[in-house]
């Protein structure tokens, strides 16, 4: 998918710029840009790599195992029916702990575990029921939605992105983006349960 | 003092106070925890320069959608669906590719940083936005592409609710801190 956003980003700018009349900007453009992701890159190092830093020794000295443990009731009442499976809901905590401490990295392959786990659940259940193994049962939607609705505490880019970018308080969003990722995970934990209450009528 | 001082004062404490509780905490659990550390960064550097390409061929096609004027043309289109909705017609394009890439995003919130300033009405809101949602069409593809799931059901309309959600509160806080 991104091979087409990408072709078209780059096709309509220099089409709009053929008839415009803004070759030239585009031209210089072209260079900045790519001197630019470079530069930033160099500030990322630095921020990025003493985030990680810190964030391994919090995994080092167990913090983000007492986490993950703190966070497990919470998980048991949005996933009721497959609290009991171990397996499942430490891959879970584990992915909803990286997102919520922002190692968007370290979040994806315990994601995909997760989802392999909900996967083979899901697939046991449709054995006995019948249900179609091919559409997601409401489990992985839920934690889909949950992962889509972003977790992240300290948006650590976004702070260095603001510093790069000559801010006087690139802290300054903290706050403000914590309530407003509270509001969007509420809103898409609110939906998640209607719908999975409402599956589970049926 | 105002309400954006007291905002970043808070914001200010966080991270330092996160840095003393898990350095603290290792240190009285007898943790190496300057050579943890060191091996932690060395992983952060991995990271950089590993997305250090996507960076640097996504910024340079939005450097071009963006000096050809097309952006503008596209904001101007916009501005109505803006009015509507009380979003500067500027951070609308943002919105849009923000549900399909993160790094494309990045690189208008870069252009939307040189455009009003960081710390502008529009700045913040650019900076809040991207910091409470996620790319949502790429993790639906990346995650049930992994598993083999062809029906993905509710996931999509939950993930515009809690996008919507994030875009409405992020709006009305950069409005609030302004006013």
């Amino acid at each position: 998918m991104l091979n087409y956003i990408w072709a078209i980003l780059i096709m309509v700018g220099i089409m709009v710029a053929a008839f415009t009349g803004t070759m030239e900007n585009v031209s210089t453009g072209i260079l900045d840009s790519s001197r630019e992701a470079i530069q930033l890159c160099i500030v990322m190092l630095g921020v990025v790599g003493m985030w990680t830093g810190i964030m391994k020794l919090a995994e080092a000295t167990g913090l983000v195992r007492q986490l993950t443990r703190l966070l497990m009731p919470m998980l048991r009442l949005l996933f009721p029916r497959i609290a009991g499976d171990e397996k499942a809901m430490g891959y879970i905590a584990a992915n909803m702990v990286a997102n919520l401490l922002g190692l968007g990295w370290a979040a994806t392959p315990t994601g995909l575990q997760a989802m392999k786990e909900l996967q083979r659940i899901h697939r046991e259940t449709c054995r006995v029921t019948g249900g179609d193994p091919n559409a997601a049962s409401d489990e992985m939607c839920f934690f889909m939605v949950i992962n889509i609705s972003s977790l992240q505490l300290i948006p650590i880019n976004m702070i260095a992105y603001r510093s790069q970018y000559g801010s006087v308080h690139p802290g300054a969003i903290i706050l403000p983006g914590m309530i407003a990722t509270f509001v969007s995970t509420l809103a898409g934990v609110l939906y998640g349960l209607w719908r999975c209450r409402r599956g589970g009528r049926k | 003092m105002s309400l954006m001082g007291i905002i970043s004062m808070v914001s200010n404490f966080l991270i330092p106070l996160v840095i003393f509780y898990i350095v603290g905490y290792g240190i009285l659990n007898r943790e190496k925890v300057y050579d943890i550390f060191i091996r932690g960064v060395k992983d952060g550097f991995r990271i950089v320069v590993d997305i250090a390409p996507t960076l640097v061929g996504l910024m340079v096609a939005v450097g071009i959608i963006r000096t050809s004027g097309a952006l503008n043309i596209l904001a101007k289109l916009l501005a109505p669906v803006g009015e509507f909705f009380r979003v500067p017609a500027e951070v609308l394009p943002l919105i849009l590719v923000r549900m399909f890439s993160t790094s494309a995003a990045n690189g208008l919130v870069f252009d939307l940083f040189k455009e009003f300033g960081t710390d502008s009405q529009i700045g913040m809101l650019a900076s809040i936005v991207m910091s409470c949602t996620e790319s949502i069409f790429y993790i639906l593809s990346v995650y049930f592409l992994a598993v083999g799931i062809k029906k993905t059901r509710w996931t999509l309309v939950g993930g515009l609710i809690a996008t919507m959600a994030g875009i409405i509160a992020s709006v009305v806080i950069s409005t609030l801190l302004f006013h």
